[in-house]
């Protein structure tokens, strides 16, 4: 028994059939439950209400790095031990890691304008998180654009490494460039006791519903992948025959 | 309703925004799936009969 | 290595537009901008290191396409795969080249157009030396843009999406030198991550840009 196992497509399909009920639900209750509760949190009392916001904006700027983390490793797997799971689940994760993107600037521009009195500051982690978005959308666009499923997965997987190095790069170019505005980790291991228990909770809360909301979509897309591949397998054994 | 004082918009336009896009993203996924599963259950059904 | 480098500058000459047509698109960029910005010294000299180096940039992205795709579509990028030289020899060989077509008419020609913008003249130096470090790494990243795109019919487009965020540190790194240069502040730190970038680049571009071709030529 090993992981390499999940890596068979019908053994995946087989597998996240049975375990898709129980991820869609944890990721309903779980997202649901984390953002209604950082809703309902009192206000506090520098930022008023906006702190409501923090319950959208932190778990979907998580969700923005680590799935880019994911597509990596992904695309790692794929370029060393051509799994071809592995390379679909790279491409099925880019549109909701873009999403997961879009929301963190969107909330944050909404959260910047009553805050810091704009909607956009050239600030480093801002512009780290639009140079991010702008990967994002090469990468969808470079498997858009390739019809060969196999050298898509191989060149969209250079991509991806090429990529990861130079949006770290990016990261530290642009802290060089330009100190920012916004405030450091909101949560962090070693500072405790910065952030109430009133709104750690809640932010737990939806931190991890986002990551199985994450997992949900990302199986269902995979799947989605999965047989559109066999479709085009089946279409194509007959077009020979 | 719960007060959200003078900065109800941003915090209604975030809540908005969020889930109007991740609404958008399951929606999307969800019918891009079923599309997948009809057309290649459409296909195998097609191939035992034809 | 030094056959094919000859036979691609030859290539670029005689085709013309190959030497002229960056600069000429650069020399373009640095007539229009004051006309978008206005003409005051005050208002242009601030934002001429920018533009210089966007227009460096965008200069650059223009040719990139024409790297691998003339050799893919008869046949001696195929040819060049085959051949007992490294393919990721051949890349550094083809960067080079358009470096030497693109790049270095850009790196004579900015101080022309740093007149242009009412560059400081104590920044010209910076510019041509932050343009001399910067350029090579357009070059070899925007080789490996290609090289992801040879295939495809409608690649430029595309093409211009994957290249430009790599460009991001080359510029940040590049516009501060020149800037810091106008202002007489120190230059070092920034000097140095942009030596850094380009020779990180050149050693190791190389390689990605190979595999994305031998996936291409397959």
């Amino acid at each position: 028994m090993s992981i390499w196992e999940y890596a068979n497509p019908a053994k995946f399909m087989r597998t996240t059939d049975r375990l898709l009920p129980w991820v869609v639900g944890g990721a309903v209750l779980l997202s649901v439950t984390g953002v209604v509760w950082g809703f309902l949190t009192p206000d506090d009392f520098r930022q008023g209400s906006t702190v409501k916001i923090v319950f959208l904006h932190v778990p979907a700027a998580m969700m923005a790095i680590n799935i880019w983390v994911m597509m990596l490793v992904a695309s790692l797997i794929w370029i060393i031990r051509r799994h071809h799971v592995s390379a679909l689940a790279a491409k099925a994760a880019a549109p909701i890691g873009a999403v997961m993107t879009l929301i963190a600037l969107a909330t944050g521009a909404l959260w910047g304008q009553p805050m810091w009195g704009t909607w956009w500051e050239w600030d480093p982690r801002l512009t780290s998180f639009l140079i991010l978005f702008l990967f994002y959308l090469g990468y969808i666009a470079l498997w858009a654009a390739i019809d060969d499923p196999d050298s898509a997965a191989d060149l969209t997987g250079v991509l991806c490494l090429v990529g990861s190095v130079f949006a770290l790069l990016s990261r530290y170019a642009v802290l060089f460039w330009n100190q920012g505005l916004h405030q450091g980790a909101s949560l962090s291991v070693q500072s405790g006791e910065r952030m109430s228990h009133v709104y750690r909770y809640p932010l737990y809360t939806a931190m991890v519903g986002f990551g199985l909301l994450f997992l949900a979509l990302l199986l269902i897309r995979t799947r989605t992948e999965i047989r559109r591949r066999r479709l085009a397998a089946l279409q194509a054994r007959e077009m020979r025959a | 309703m719960i007060d959200l004082g003078k900065y109800a918009f941003a915090v209604v336009a975030s809540y908005g925004v969020s889930l109007a896009l991740l609404g958008g993203l399951i929606w999307q996924t969800v019918a891009a799936n079923a599309r997948a599963r009809r057309a290649l259950e459409d296909h195998e059904k097609g191939k035992k009969n034809g | 290595m030094l056959a094919l480098l000859t036979r691609d500058l030859r290539l670029a000459v005689r085709a013309g537009g190959g030497f002229g047509l960056g600069v000429a698109f650069f020399l373009i960029l640095s007539a229009l901008v004051p006309f978008g910005v206005g003409p005051d010294r005050a208002a242009l000299a601030p934002v001429a290191p920018g533009i210089l180096w966007v227009g460096a940039l965008l200069a650059c992205l223009l040719s990139l396409d024409r790297i691998f795709a003339l050799d893919h579509e008869d046949g001696s990028l195929d040819l060049l795969a085959t051949a007992p030289m490294p393919l990721e020899g051949a890349v550094a060989v083809k960067a080079l080249a358009h470096w030497i077509t693109t790049g270095l008419p850009l790196v004579l020609a900015a101080p022309l157009f740093g007149v242009l913008l009412q560059l400081p003249p104590v920044a010209m130096p910076w510019l041509v030396l932050s343009l001399l470090i910067g350029t090579p790494a357009l070059s070899m990243l925007g080789a490996f843009g290609a090289a992801l795109t040879v295939g495809l019919r409608r690649g430029g487009l595309l093409l211009s999406l994957l290249v430009l965020p790599l460009y991001i540190p080359t510029l940040i790194f590049g516009a501060e030198i020149t800037r810091r240069g106008a202002e007489g502040a120190a230059i070092v730190t920034p000097l140095v991550f942009q030596a850094g970038i380009t020779l990180a680049v050149l050693a190791l571009i190389p390689f990605a840009a190979a595999a994305a071709l031998r996936v291409n030529l397959r």
